[in-house]
């Protein structure tokens, strides 16, 4: 294990330290990585005892040091590279950081709603689309159906109206990006101090008119996940699930806020770690564990060490962190979700689900109240203050805390750059699912429909974030492999092949 | 100026910022430029649900993608509506698009797949490798011609034009 302390870009020759697992080793040199995929590797005796499971997603890796020398004012546009499905997280993140760095970050409130607008929206249709494609199929018709039916165009055919509501959901999120951000990818709305566009009231009065559909809709598709998950709560409890620390940004007041505000972790009794830490010391608060088997590094709280100090980031984590919501249909409904922990965190991994929707309602509930401020279609865009050489942002991503930190020089060049995403939080989460699950459903030594079925349905709660790879033809999104302990494969199977 | 009566969408998706990934939106750029008549140009990182929606308005829909293991320098296929269980929100297969555009949008449009052959899919290469390249100019060209017979026997009322080096999906 190599201890690294975060902002000090890694060398991947890290990751080749002897293994220190007693067990045999699975093959996953550099070659055999596969690119554009999710990689799922077990491990049994010869008794069909799972002994390892492990998870292996590509990160966009080598990013913080492509960025090097760049000019910081690119970086806002260049990082939208990193994912398709949440350019705008990366876009935000990055505008926050720079705007720190030209002494911007006490936005004129023009820019930080146009901003939050642009977020909002961004989670509105992420949400959408990730309960629509992935997850309605799974909820609606059970963990076990056939998947020739328990798919997207399985609930179209069984529930068109809500297939529907979820393309038009996931549109009209898109629409506000590309209204708020100039286009729907590689906007160009958020820039060092600001924005670079108002709302007209033209385009805010399109975005009216649908919004209460929006709301609605979403509260159906909210509805949906918390049926489901108290209807089957006994199943459901156990199911990947496990006790963890969560981490989340948190408002002044302990509000769940997506755009902006301090560090609060608590651990699986609800006491807290830390709370309203200012997000700018976070090299204090973290560090990273580097594993021989896994490019993905593995973010822990220093003070509990790598053991304990993992945790999960998410809907699920930000729903335990905050206090309270500041919109009433989604604190109506955080309330009731809050009730599963029984006072105390929620730590049922199926929860996410239930979460997200809670969090799509207060997407729509802040979109709504956006468009009536006046302040949208304000003036003033941009300020600047005092020049600094360093820079930290922040975002609460669809998938979890995103962090973007840039040194740069006097030429305003980008010296360093350390960008640490939701799915690299949720490594180790993901990685104890995935052992939970298949101790729990393999049986023998083949990977039977069921245990490919049930993995699938656990990462899907996280959904990994693997926009960063390639998605050319012939390369399957999933794949699942079974060794024994001498480190022959004994069976293997992709999900679409 | 009235609408070509012959009209088409091209989606070329791919990410730019991954070597020869980026061959789709590459595609769909060099049509752009062009300008075809009744060619609409989209491009996009990934296939996205609304797709969907966006490809119900068309006739005729041809997806453009990298091919990492294809024929060279590229194929040209039909592809039928399929459903398919995504795993993650990240990937939307084509079939899975025309699918959702005929049970949610009551559209059948004719569907292609473009797979043009790239070898170097690298993490933060923004060009393309020289072989995908030309492939690249291969499928335009390859594209053009078809538009236009096409759109001709379109006009005419002929007979569908075959779909060349395809095999039929199904």
């Amino acid at each position: 294990m190599i201890e690294r302390t975060l902002g000090i870009p890694s060398d991947e020759k890290e990751t080749k330290v002897a293994s220190q697992n007693p067990l045999k080793r699975i093959a996953l040199e550099p070659v055999t990585r596969i690119e554009g995929h999710a990689k799922v590797t077990l491990l049994v005796d010869d008794e069909g005892h799972v002994r390892q499971a492990r998870m292996h997603v590509v990160e966009f890796r080598g990013f913080e040091r492509f960025v090097q020398g760049r000019p910081y004012w690119e970086m806002p546009v260049l990082v939208q590279r990193l994912c398709g499905i949440c350019p705008v997280s990366h876009h935000l993140a990055a505008a926050k950081a720079v705007d720190r760095i030209v002494g911007g970050e006490n936005l004129s409130s023009t820019a930080e709603k146009m901003r939050r607008l642009m977020h909002y929206g961004q989670t509105f249709q992420s949400h959408a689309l990730h309960f629509f494609h992935l997850v309605s199929p799974d909820l609606l018709f059970g963990f076990d159906a056939d998947p020739a039916i328990r798919n997207v165009i399985g609930v179209a055919k069984k529930y068109p109206d809500l297939a529907v509501q979820g393309v038009m959901m996931r549109k009209y999120g898109q629409e506000i990006i590309k209204a708020t951000a100039g286009k729907k990818i590689h906007g160009t709305g958020a820039i060092p101090g600001g924005i670079n566009k108002n709302l007209s009231i033209e385009e805010r009065d399109v975005f009216l008119r649908d919004i209460d559909q929006m709301l609605d809709w979403a509260q159906s598709a909210l509805k949906i996940a918390k049926d489901y998950t108290t209807e089957h709560l006994k199943q459901l409890a156990s199911f990947g699930s496990f006790p963890s620390n969560h981490l989340s940004l948190v408002r002044k007041d302990g509000a769940l806020d997506l755009y902006h505000g301090n560090l609060c972790a608590v651990d699986a009794e609800g006491n807290k770690i830390f709370d309203q830490v200012d997000y700018s010391s976070y090299l204090d608060y973290f560090a990273e564990e580097v594993r021989p088997w896994s490019y993905m590094k593995f973010p822990f709280i220093k003070s509990l060490g790598p053991e304990k100090g993992w945790y999960r980031v998410g809907p699920l984590a930000r729903l335990n962190t905050c206090k309270f919501i500041d919109t009433p249909i989604a604190e109506k409904e955080r309330k009731e979700f809050m009730k599963l922990g029984k006072g105390k965190p929620v730590n049922v991994t199926m929860a996410y689900h239930w979460a997200r929707m809670v969090e799509l309602v207060h997407a729509a509930e802040k979109i709504k109240e956006l468009l009536h401020d006046p302040d949208l279609q304000g003036e003033n865009l941009v300020v600047k203050g005092k020049r600094r050489s360093e820079g930290i942002g922040l975002v609460e991503a669809p998938r979890g805390t995103l962090f973007h930190h840039y040194r740069v020089n006097d030429d305003d060049q980008v010296v360093m750059a350390n960008l640490i995403v939701s799915t690299t939080h949720n490594n180790e989460p993901m990685n104890r699912a995935v052992q939970k699950v298949a101790e729990e459903y393999l049986d023998g030594k083949e990977i039977t429909e069921g245990l490919l079925n049930h993995l699938e349905v656990a990462i899907r709660a996280y959904d990994p974030c693997l926009s960063c790879a390639t998605h050319a033809l012939g390369q399957m999104p999933l794949l699942v492999e079974l060794y024994d302990l001498e480190g022959n494969l004994l069976d293997r199977k992709a999900r679409g092949e | 100026m009235s609408e070509p009566s012959a009209r088409v969408l091209l989606i070329g998706y791919g990410n730019p910022g991954r070597g020869d990934d980026g061959l789709g939106p590459a595609l769909a750029e060099a049509m752009e430029k062009l300008g075809l008549a009744g060619v609409t140009v989209d491009s996009n990182y990934q296939l996205v649900v609304e797709d969907a929606e966006a490809v119900a308005h068309y006739p005729v829909v041809v997806f453009a993608d990298a091919d990492a293991g294809g024929p060279e320098p590229f194929s040209f296929r039909t592809i039928k509506p399929q459903a398919g269980l995504g795993f993650t929100s990240h990937h939307l297969d084509p079939r899975t698009v025309l699918a959702m555009a005929q049970e949610l949008f009551g559209a059948e449009p004719e569907g292609y797949l473009l797979g043009i052959r790239g070898y170097q899919f690298d993490p933060l290469q923004e060009s393309l490798s020289p072989g995908a390249r030309s492939n690249l100019e291969g499928a335009v060209n390859f594209f053009q011609t078809w538009w236009r017979q096409r759109s001709c026997l379109t006009s005419a009322g002929g007979s569908e034009f075959a779909a060349r080096s395809g095999k039929e999906e199904t």
